[in-house]
């Protein structure tokens, strides 16, 4: 029933949109990335019930699909795990002649997840490493690449199943981003995106089918959102920073690595993925919100700017509870400043 | 029932001769009426399956511009550096659907045989109703099924059994060596065997049902076995039955996405080993669509799917050839 409601308002929309607007009700529609869904389905529900006469209609068809629905303007603004690509900007400015504005909304991370029967103890996982078993270069568990970062743990000398994201997403985004960082084999050969030609190993769908074919496959090892790992309780490994310290990942850890990021590009297209930094953890990523520059409707120009001051402020607070890590401060403050720049 | 003989039927659909008839009568009557709407609906088919086609012809231009045949054969899919190939998906979906029907078409038989030559009639009944409730469970139930035990048990038992048996002989040998890790396209074809031999079951047994009493009567009292009038007899007369049931399996293992894509493994290579983790067409499709950020990229996987459809096209073309040749060779229609 809800579903038919939700179409039949799609149907409607443009008509209720600018029949209601003089009764003073907006309706936008957006459409993205499926990772912050959770969190932008509680913002918009919130801000709706704050601000009775906006309302937000969010599709999470996933990133693709996000920057596809801006690109033909079918939506009135999208959201993408990683950030367009000049190509597609330009692309933008050819067709609608104007510009495409990022704004971070929270951040993601991504956490080794492996299953080694007879290990309990908590594996470190060097850059190399990583990059090794990924790769396929590394193949074995008691590869002195593993066994010399993880020292009191009795490595098994067996055959390293890696197991990854079979479906196009944000995670893998991540994931290849920091691999691209750390190898320069792995910038050349395999490159970073959402889908990546695997060198080694075998895919699974969805978070849920990467860490069940981890779970059931003895010395696997793949990577998952962080987010699910914590809510899912599945254990994960420390990751190797730029610094050289083996950092478990945590909300705090992520934030600090985007709050590492000395010099943030003015339009907010930035990877956080190995930034300098003690403490940081280095696979994380911000998910963005991806805005025209220019709205020619009045009312939802104002509608979506006052939004996007909400969630800088009151929407952040939200963030932790559902396990995704706040902003930093300062890139806060540079995105108040960049909300201007809509017109 | 008849699926195979979807052409027959529409000509019978034509009104019959009605002669001194007026045009105001037929139509009184409906027969004008019932006419025009049958063939509405029926040309509806042609119509979707038409704009489907040019569809997909359409937006998979880019990648048609690009590729040219060589997407058949190519062997790389590489979202990042633009270079995408059919060849491991077309492989994907051939094999395991060939390792779905070699297990489900004996399996199927048999069950069908037993029900509708030799079990009692009330027993047959309940077990039929069992079975057309197995064709309706959704994939995605089967594909739990797939994860939670079919992979497991080619991992720890079935894997090794195979590998240390049928792995030593000398050709089929290399179908089952390498490494085995639980997924797989021999993973993928049991749990669509699993999947196709209701339908098969299902089909076969009803077309068994209907050859006449009396073929088996003759048969009995020329002195034949229950078993030799059932294989010799009643299973030739029902053949081109049993084989559009065949097919209606085959068409649906072809186009399986969920339960195939939770087993597979995902990969994207052809390999000689049936225990190695592959691809299908329609996987691939399911889990790359929503993220393919690139034209050319979307375009490829557009024309992935024209691919299947010129597969599945291919194949029932076979199937109808097929039939028809065993009709000819002294079967007789169902």
């Amino acid at each position: 029933m809800r579903k038919m409601m939700l179409v039949v308002c799609l149907l409607l929309g443009p008509a209720v949109g600018a029949s209601a607007q003089a009764g003073g009700t907006v309706l936008l529609n957006a459409a993205g990335a499926t990772f912050p869904y959770p969190m932008y389905s509680k913002w918009f529900d919130v801000y709706h019930q704050q601000h009775p006469n906006i309302q937000i209609n969010y599709q999470s068809i996933g990133s693709g699909g996000g920057i596809r629905q801006v690109l033909a303007g079918t939506v009135d603004f999208g959201a993408s795990d990683g950030p367009m690509t000049d190509d597609q900007i330009k692309e933008f400015k050819e067709k609608r002649g104007i510009d495409i504005l990022h704004f971070p909304t929270v951040l993601g991370a991504d956490v080794p997840s492996y299953n080694i029967p007879g290990v309990t103890g908590e594996l470190n996982f060097t850059q190399k490493a990583i990059a090794g078993i990924f790769l396929g270069t590394i193949t074995k568990w008691n590869d002195p690449e593993i066994v010399n970062a993880s020292k009191g743990v009795n490595l098994p000398n067996a055959d390293i199943i890696v197991v990854h994201r079979s479906d196009g997403s944000g995670t893998t985004y991540i994931w290849t981003d920091f691999l691209s960082k750390i190898s320069d084999e792995w910038r050349n050969k395999v490159g970073k995106g959402t889908s990546v030609n695997w060198p080694v190993g075998l895919g699974g769908k969805g978070n849920e089918g990467v860490s069940g074919l981890v779970k059931q496959t003895p010395n696997s090892i793949g990577y998952v959102e962080l987010i699910y790992a914590v809510q899912n309780k599945i254990p994960y490994g420390k990751v190797q920073n730029s610094a050289g310290k083996f950092v478990k990942a945590d909300l705090a850890g992520v934030t600090a690595a985007a709050a590492a990021v000395k010099d943030m590009p003015e339009d907010f297209r930035v990877s956080i993925t190995n930034p300098p930094g003690a403490s940081v953890y280095p696979v994380s990523s911000f998910t963005w919100l991806l805005i025209p520059a220019q709205i020619s409707d009045a009312v939802k120009r104002d509608a979506i700017k006052d939004f996007l001051k909400w969630m800088l402020k009151d929407g952040q607070t939200f963030a932790e509870g559902l396990s995704y890590a706040e902003l930093p401060k300062p890139v806060i403050a540079k995105e108040s400043k960049a909300i201007s720049l809509i017109q | 029932m008849r699926m195979s003989a979807g052409a027959t039927t529409m000509n019978r659909a034509a009104p019959p001769q009605s002669g001194p008839r007026t045009l105001v009568r037929r139509l009184r009557d409906g027969d004008e009426i019932a006419h025009l709407i049958t063939l509405c609906f029926s040309a509806s088919i042609l119509l979707i399956t038409g704009l489907l086609v040019i569809e997909l012809w359409k937006t998979s231009h880019l990648s048609r511009a690009q590729f040219g045949w060589a997407f058949f054969w190519t062997r790389v899919w590489d979202p990042i550096f633009d270079k995408f190939g059919a060849a491991p998906f077309i492989y994907g979906t051939l094999i395991t659907s060939i390792v779905a029907l070699l297990i489900a078409v004996p399996t199927g038989l048999a069950a069908a045989i037993f029900l509708s030559e030799l079990a009692p009639r009330k027993i047959s009944d309940t077990i039929s109703f069992l079975i057309d409730l197995l064709a309706a469970v959704p994939s995605v139930i089967y594909g739990l099924l797939g994860i939670f035990i079919v992979v497991p048990l080619v991992r720890t038992w079935l894997g090794p059994l195979l590998i240390h048996t049928v792995g030593y002989v000398p050709i089929i040998g290399k179908l089952f060596r390498g490494p085995n890790y639980g997924v797989g396209f021999f993973t993928a074809g049991i749990v669509l065997a699993i999947m196709v031999v209701p339908f098969i079951i299902s089909v076969s047994r009803e077309v068994l049902l209907t050859v006449p009493r009396d073929q088996r009567e003759a048969a009995m009292a020329l002195g034949a076995t229950r078993w030799e009038s059932t294989w010799q007899v009643v299973v030739p007369w029902a053949r081109a039955g049993i084989l559009g049931s065949v097919f209606l399996g085959l068409a649906r293992s072809l186009g399986e996405t969920m339960a195939v894509t939770m087993v597979i493994g995902n990969d994207p290579k052809i390999s000689e080993s049936l225990l190695a983790p592959g691809y299908t067409i329609a996987a691939v499709i399911a889990n790359e669509f929503t993220e393919a950020t690139g034209d050319l990229y979307l375009s490829s996987l557009i024309e992935l799917g024209l691919v299947l459809f010129l597969m599945t096209f291919i194949l029932n073309g076979l199937a109808r050839i097929l039939i028809v040749a065993t009709e000819r060779g002294g079967g007789h229609p169902a």
